[in-house]
């Protein structure tokens, strides 16, 4: 069996279950897509921009306080799978979502979600580091402020650049601009900005995809941290990052399909699919 | 946490009922202000269609469009607006027969030869003379063009459609210098390379290749600079004077459809009387011609805006 | 020249062609140089008829009828009045126009999304921005002086300003708060920023240097113009500074036309001497907005 999700389904509702629960089957992934307790749930997600589909009827589901990586080459749909997850594609007007995506069994497309209460509760870092031109302090203290935790703003400021292992090079420069950082500082400062509110679930977009190897290394062990505490998601390009950090991995190939998910180890080491085991071993992508 | 109130914390059943009415209040009130622009358009054609149908409800629509006398105010009374819209054709067509080839010609100079660092510091001065208000402009010609006039044609009185002519040209030059470099620089370098590789002088390259490719955007800034010269008022005003006739003498005193409108403005004309009226209907006659050549000139650079690409 | 040169042939057609671009050189060099020589010209023209006429008591005195006053040694005239009138004119546009213009230009960049509505609204602003000054004057009298009953008052010229360069200044501020970087924006998203946290706390404040450019350079404009406030009905006679939004006001461009207006030779030199002031002052604003462009010059 091979994943191949096509074209926009044409399946319509009144069909019969036993009908549905089959294409379902087919769509979904090679591997052991299912988790127990998972925190994010997606079923047969599309997602759209304008005539475009980027992401074909994925399945996936994503297990609490661990690292689930998504790899795969350029242009496969890693990164709008993420950024459907915290609806940040509602940003995009001309994109478009089909199926479902849940968190903790609520779909994030129902109608009564509020986009913004949701990335309240799933945070987000960026491939390039974007600091506010404000104080580190600031930079970090946003999301609180905004957020109307505004109770001890200090301890927490404190709290979250300890976590991102930041605290030790800039106690003493809090007031200076996030932008006078170096760049993985910098990063680390935006991983500090999006723990600060404590949120569940942390997206990371190629975190260290702009960062020198010391500075990435840096962030890989910060996230390994990271997941003792959140649920961790990362989209990075680079095979040994996912297979050194993560728990989980997905591969998306070419066309927005999700070929295969599974523990790490497996996909790495035995995959089922063999256009993944080409990805892996570098024969294409 | 139970799963129930995990999501009611990501559900507007939540406290966050309120910020949500909240950005959609702030969000009308920036609605609102975009709104001004519309009511503003919508303003002025209604203010000046009303005006134009009382001034309408007592002179015939015919004889205003063709009658070649000018004095809604003194008497014997005559009301067609050609002297006034001749006027305005003299200066738009002398500034046009200044301000064309010469900003043509600037902005050839400018794309073509001009060393980058002289372009950087031209092209702002020229732009000053887009800056400076036009009173000034008025003033320059009374003080300083008409003069020279004078000197070469002695029976120029001092007011006079060429000093008009000579002043609007200088002030729209900027116009179609700026906007026509514009035009001429976004061509690629592609196509120059392509005509220098067929053995043409860099002449040939300027007039043939680099003119023709760029001119929907040098025409919509002739069009941009007439539109400008035929809804220009103080400069003509102090300039080409207030006496409303066809004449094909540019050394004679004109009116323009702007100067007949400040002259009424400074007068003191009562509300309701017809030299009130007559004032929206030279608006809106005014109006309809700036803003059909407006549509046109949006209309060429949308048209061709992708060309080259 | 030898025969055996390949290149030797036609060279006499790649001669004149070369003349002719030379001439073609020259004359577009020369065409340049008219736009700057007419810019120098009009500065020392202007400099030269006001030469020694700019002087402390025309600065703070009203204007008269009688030339005699504004000379040394005369009573004392000049553009006071005028200068304070376009000083609050400007001050009190810039509050309306900043609100208007920057709240619009909001809506269009941040809020609209691309639908007939949007377009429309931008293309109406297009349009607006070729409409003749006067024609805003006829509107600002229409509207503002008899339909809104402000008559010919300081508040009445105000708004009509505002209308006139409205699409200059939401033109200019989409373009500051376009070139905010994307990834500002998704940064405070990122976070769980409501939309208007956003345009506040990082939208704005990022596009702010270029806001406030725009808006200056456009103030600038609105101060020069003669023909709007003339229809409104601005004043020429008045001896002392308007005192509040509703009292009737002078400014210094409609001083300027009546001066250059009358028919005493030495007015023109009164009139000079208040362009100077005028120019002054649009300097000044121009120096400030490229000041603030060049300080806050934003980091890519």
């Amino acid at each position: 069996m091979t994943a191949n999700a096509g074209g926009p389904r044409t399946v319509s509702k009144s069909e019969t279950d036993d009908f549905r629960s089959e294409t379902e089957q087919e769509d979904a992934p090679l591997g052991t897509p299912r988790v127990a307790d998972p925190v994010i749930e997606s079923r047969d997600l599309d997602v759209y921009y304008g005539d475009e589909q980027a992401l074909h009827g994925i399945h996936m589901e994503i297990p609490e306080r661990k690292v689930t990586a998504l790899i795969g080459p350029s242009g496969c749909g890693k990164s709008t799978f993420l950024r459907s997850i915290n609806r940040m594609n509602d940003l995009i007007e001309i994109a478009r979502v089909d199926g479902e995506l849940s968190f903790h069994g609520k779909n994030v497309y129902d109608d009564d979600v509020d986009p913004v209460a949701l990335r309240r509760k799933i945070g987000m870092v960026f491939q390039k580091p974007n600091p506010f031109p404000k104080s580190i302090y600031d930079n970090v203290a946003y999301g609180l402020r905004v957020q109307g935790k505004a109770d001890d703003v200090d301890e927490q400021v404190h709290t979250a650049l300890e976590r991102a292992a930041l605290l030790d090079e800039v106690e003493d420069q809090l007031d200076s601009s996030g932008l006078d950082l170096s760049g993985g500082q910098q990063q680390r400062l935006c991983i500090a900005r999006a723990i600060a509110p404590d949120p569940e679930v942390i997206l990371m977009d190629e975190p260290a995809s702009a960062l020198d190897p010391v500075a990435t290394s840096k962030i890989e062990d910060l996230v390994e941290e990271l997941a003792e505490e959140y649920t961790v998601v990362i989209v990075t390009h680079n095979m040994q990052q996912a297979a050194r950090i993560s728990d989980k991995t997905a591969v998306f190939l070419t066309g927005g399909h999700l070929v295969e998910f599974d523990d790490t180890n497996k996909i790495f080491e035995n995959p089922e699919s063999d256009r993944v085991e080409d990805y892996i071993t570098g024969k294409f992508g | 946490m139970s799963q129930a109130e995990e999501t009611a914390e990501i559900t507007t059943g939540g406290a966050r009922g309120i910020d949500d009415r909240k950005n959609a209040a702030i969000r009308y009130v920036f609605f609102s202000c975009a709104l001004v622009t519309v009511l503003t358009t919508l303003g002025i054609i209604l203010v000046l269609i009303q005006g134009s149908v009382e001034f309408f409800q007592q002179v015939s629509i015919l004889e205003y469009l063709t009658g070649t006398e000018w004095s809604p105010v003194i008497r014997p009374r005559s009301y067609g607006v050609l002297p006034l819209v001749w006027g305005t054709l003299i200066i738009t067509v002398g500034s046009a027969l200044i301000a064309i080839p010469i900003g043509t010609a600037t902005a050839i100079y400018l794309s073509e030869y001009a060393d980058p660092q002289v372009r950087k510091i031209v092209k702002p001065t020229l732009e000053i003379l887009a800056g400076i208000p036009t009173i000034v402009y008025g003033f320059f010609a009374l003080s300083f063009i008409t003069p020279i006039i004078q000197y070469f044609v002695p029976d120029t009185g001092t007011f006079n459609a060429a000093a008009g002519a000579i002043v609007v040209g200088i002030m729209i030059i900027p116009m179609v210098s700026s906007l026509s470099e514009d035009a001429m620089s976004a061509v690629p370098d592609d196509l120059r390379n392509a005509a220098y590789g067929l053995g043409a002088t860099k002449f040939e390259v300027s007039t043939r290749v680099v003119v023709p490719a760029s001119l929907s955007g040098v025409i919509a800034s002739y069009i941009l600079a007439l539109s400008r010269a035929i809804g220009e008022t103080m400069a003509v005003t102090l300039a080409a004077g207030m006496s409303p006739q066809i004449t094909t003498d540019p050394f004679e005193p004109i009116q323009t459809m702007t100067a007949y409108m400040v002259q009424i403005g400074i007068s003191d004309v009562s509300v309701g009387s017809i030299g009130y009226q007559s004032l929206f209907a030279v608006g809106l006659t005014l109006f309809a011609m700036t803003l059909s050549m407006n549509l046109i000139s949006l209309w060429i650079k949308s048209r061709y805006r992708e060309e080259y690409q | 020249m030898s025969t055996s040169n390949p290149f030797a042939e036609g060279t006499d057609d790649i001669e004149r062609k070369r003349m002719i671009g030379r001439v073609f050189v020259a004359i577009c060099f020369a065409s340049t140089l008219v736009g700057i020589v007419a810019l120098v010209a009009l500065i020392a023209d202007v400099l030269y008829e006001s030469w020694g006429w700019v002087t402390w008591e025309f600065l703070t005195y009203p204007p008269s009828q009688v030339i005699e006053n504004f000379l040394p040694g005369g009573r004392g005239a000049g553009i006071y009045p005028a200068l304070v009138g376009s000083i609050f004119l400007i001050a009190l546009t810039a509050v309306f126009t900043v609100f208007l213009g920057v709240g619009a230009a909001v809506y269009l960049e941040e809020y609209a999304s691309e639908n007939w509505l949007t377009s429309f609204i931008e293309a109406n602003i297009a349009n607006l921005a070729g409409v003749p000054s006067i024609v805003y004057g006829l509107l600002g009298l229409a509207i503002f002086v008899r339909g809104m009953q402000l008559g010919s008052s300081l508040v009445a010229g105000a708004l009509t300003l505002t209308l006139l360069i409205l699409p200059i200044v939401i033109v200019s501020t989409q373009e500051a708060l376009r070139a905010v970087p994307d990834s500002q924006r998704q940064a405070a998203y990122g976070v769980g920023a409501t939309q208007w946290q956003v345009i506040r706390d990082v939208v704005l404040p990022r596009a702010l240097p270029g806001i406030m450019t725009g808006t200056i350079l456009s103030l600038s404009r609105a101060i020069g113009e003669t023909a709007p406030i003339l229809m409104v009905g601005a004043a020429t006679s008045l001896f002392v500074a308007p005192d509040g939004l509703t009292s009737s006001f002078s400014a210094m461009p409609m001083m300027i036309f009546e001066w250059a207006t009358l028919p005493e030779p030495e007015f023109q030199h009164v009139a000079a001497a208040g362009i100077v002031v005028l120019l002054t002052i649009l300097l000044l604003m121009n120096a400030v907005a490229i000041l603030i462009r060049n300080r806050y010059d934003p980091r890519s």
